[in-house]
């Protein structure tokens, strides 16, 4: 049975079928989801896969049941993971809080649509990435990736399950309708060329054990019931060995926790894709699909003799801040081409803090930028 | 019989986003027939907020709203008040609700709704899967169908929302067939004069999910009720069953052979489910104190 969890081997498949694929050589054997267009086919996928790996499907009523339940999976012991776009994504908010405050890792994907609301549930948006970092109310640190290739639908899933281990909270892949609905080549390495993050277990006295302990740089190693500790599992502000303690003292303890441990972290968590940076005057800052027009852009004025770069947000939380600080000492400006009405972008102007400026190009959803009207806009700049 | 309508008048205009041989298009008709235009549509995500239309394809012609897909039993309570307030009682208030905003997402806000006994009408669309999101399964979808995440079959049977309803203790609740208009406009007009929550259930024959050929949607959604895998009745008050159309004595495999989701059924499957429809039929005739 095991050796269909990693299908080794070069395939012609989409976006979402590469995220299912990637959970599933991640060693995700638990998902719980609910039919959503245009993230469906994960779904659809899962229900034909996870049986042939000993793993189990579950069609929800709805996107509150479906997060929940992959908690409540990873709380059993299990890796687990969920796909959703927009209006799904909003209804896990509260059980993606409850993930955050309980230390719970799994995987949530979002295929994101153009919104508000209903949308365009075909077409494309990047408009819920703001929502990824602040949806569920409270403080808390934040993952999430955003693909740009089925290839990285596949390979980025596997590192948010490793990072979700590693970190022990949901991480997102934000990937946005065209490159889920995309087909391009994807190559499945072969199994013991997959990097994959194992469950740490506690050893030593149960005692001593302390489930949510804050004192390291990264969380305590994850008993689950059955495992000879004490495990005692809540939202509520709890101390260092999971039981409820109401004090402000514990909170600040407890909050400080759940941020620190992303934001001391961040550098080793931060990935991003440097393009032709070194004498740039005006660098884009992309991600998604929205990335692949943007080296279309850089190819195309560079051939032309301009000095333009790019940076790719692999990593869109943590943002790269540093990397943005130091650019905006020695740019004009950067450009920031998304599918929104402004959200990354503010995160590059604050980073930027007014060194060099920031352009927004937003479409509001439903297509893509063309490499023409982005090259237009930068051409003001240099 | 068919009922006499004037297409001058009719609230669905032709050239609505439906697939070829929809049953929830007809489903429509009968439904805005026994209402009237002085009637607001609310409606969850589901088929019909695509066959509904965008522009210049919008086939309704009462006001509609949109809502969110877990909330159209409760956007109508809220519309419902805040007529009420404004003296205008004779509104009438229509959920129209595929069966994922009705059985799963939206049961919620229709189980407090119906508890509050809020006054409206939630009509259930039941084309037995997620058909919008390209056949997915459903608390709808019946025992052995084929859906994308049912590859082998479904294993359990769709639940009994009227029964769940009539627990809560409305006034009315019914199934209807779009195979009997007569009988379907016929309930609607009695629900037009009650007050409080009425609830229909009616199955929508749906030929890109159910795997048939468009032109048999009114046959499968006929046989359907003669081989009483859905029967036609209504429950008043919760306890007074009635069965409004006589159904005939087929075999169900009338009504599955034909319909290719549930073609990887065995003949002991048939079997088997074919005792389930006689058991909820026995319970049914039970109920209505009704022996044929």
């Amino acid at each position: 049975m095991s050796d269909k969890d990693v299908l080794t081997g070069e395939h012609f498949i989409h976006g979402d079928a590469a995220c299912a694929e990637g959970g599933l050589a991640a060693g995700c054997r638990f998902f719980a989801g609910y039919p959503i267009t245009p993230a469906t086919e994960v779904a659809e996928r899962m229900a034909r896969r996870l049986p042939q790996v000993g793993g189990v499907y579950i069609q929800m009523e709805d996107e509150i049941a479906s997060m929940a339940a992959i908690l409540g999976a990873s709380w059993g012991g299990v890796k687990s993971m969920t796909s959703t776009s927009g209006p799904g994504f909003s209804l896990m908010m509260e059980n993606i809080g409850l993930g955050m405050m309980t230390e719970t890792p799994c995987v949530v994907v979002n295929i994101q649509r153009g919104g508000p609301s209903t949308g365009l549930p075909t077409l494309v948006g990047q408009a819920d990435v703001m929502q990824a970092r602040w949806g569920s109310h409270g403080d808390y640190g934040c993952i999430a990736l955003a693909p740009c290739s089925p290839q990285e639908c596949f390979d980025l899933t596997i590192h948010a399950f490793n990072l979700s281990e590693i970190y022990r909270q949901p991480v997102f892949v934000m990937a946005d309708e065209v490159v889920a609905h995309m087909t391009e080549r994807v190559v499945i390495p072969p199994r013991e060329k997959i990097h994959i993050v194992g469950r740490k277990k506690p050893t030593g006295n149960p005692g001593d054990y302390l489930p949510f302990d804050s004192a390291g740089p990264l969380p305590a190693p994850m008993a689950v019931a059955g495992d000879g500790f004490h495990v005692h599992v809540t939202g509520l502000t709890h101390d260092e060995r999971g039981y409820p303690v109401i004090t402000d003292v514990v909170q600040e303890r407890n909050v400080r926790h759940l941020v620190d441990k992303i934001r001391d972290n961040a550098h080793k968590i931060i990935s991003v894709e440097e393009t032709a940076l070194e004498d740039a005057d005006v660098v884009l800052i992309a991600y998604g699909c929205t990335a692949r027009v943007a080296r279309q852009v850089v190819e195309d004025l560079r051939e032309k003799g301009l000095k333009v770069g790019l940076v790719r947000l692999i990593t869109i939380w943590p943002f790269p801040s540093d990397l943005i600080r130091r650019l905006a000492d020695r740019v004009k400006a950067f450009v920031v081409p998304e599918i929104n009405y402004g959200q990354m972008a503010y995160e590059v102007e604050r980073a930027a803090a007014g060194k060099a400026e920031t352009v927004l190009f937003g479409v509001m959803g439903g297509s893509v930028h063309t490499p023409e009207e982005i090259e237009d806009l930068v051409m003001e700049y240099l | 019989m068919n009922p006499t309508m004037d297409p001058a008048k009719e609230l669905m205009s032709p050239g609505h986003l439906a697939c070829a041989g929809c049953g929830a298009a007809p489903a429509m008709r009968w439904a805005l027939e026994a209402l009237g235009p002085r009637t607001i549509v609310v409606m969850p995500a589901c088929c019909w907020s695509i066959i509904c239309g965008p522009y210049p394809h919008s086939a309704l012609r009462v006001p509609t709203f949109h809502t969110a897909f877990e909330t159209g039993a409760v956007t109508a309570a809220g519309i419902r008040a805040s007529l009420d307030m404004q003296g205008l009682q004779d509104i009438n208030v229509m959920v129209w609700a595929g069966d994922g905003g009705t059985f799963d997402i939206g049961f919620q806000a229709l189980s407090a709704a119906a508890e509050r006994n809020d006054d409206i009408i939630f009509v259930c669309y039941d084309n037995e899967a997620y058909m919008n999101t390209g056949i997915q399964r459903s608390s709808a979808t019946p025992a052995g169908a084929w859906t994308t995440t049912t590859p082998g079959g479904k294993i359990r049977p769709k639940k009994n929302l009227v029964e769940i309803m009539a627990a809560h203790r409305i006034p009315y609740a019914a199934t209807a067939s779009i195979a009997f208009p007569d009988d379907f406009i016929s309930k609607m007009t009695k629900a037009k004069g009650i007050k409080g929550t009425r609830f229909f259930h009616v199955l929508a024959t749906c030929p890109t999910g159910w795997r048939i050929p468009s032109s048999h949607t009114v046959k499968l959604a006929r046989l359907a009720v003669y081989s009483r895998a859905f029967p036609l009745y209504e429950v008043e008050d919760g306890e007074r069953y009635t069965i409004t159309v006589h159904p005939r004595d087929l075999p169900l495999r009338d009504y599955l052979e034909p319909q290719g989701r549930f073609r990887g059924l065995t003949k002991d499957q048939i079997e088997g489910l074919q005792e389930e429809v006689d058991r909820t039929w026995n319970r049914l005739t039970r109920l209505a104190g009704w022996s044929s």
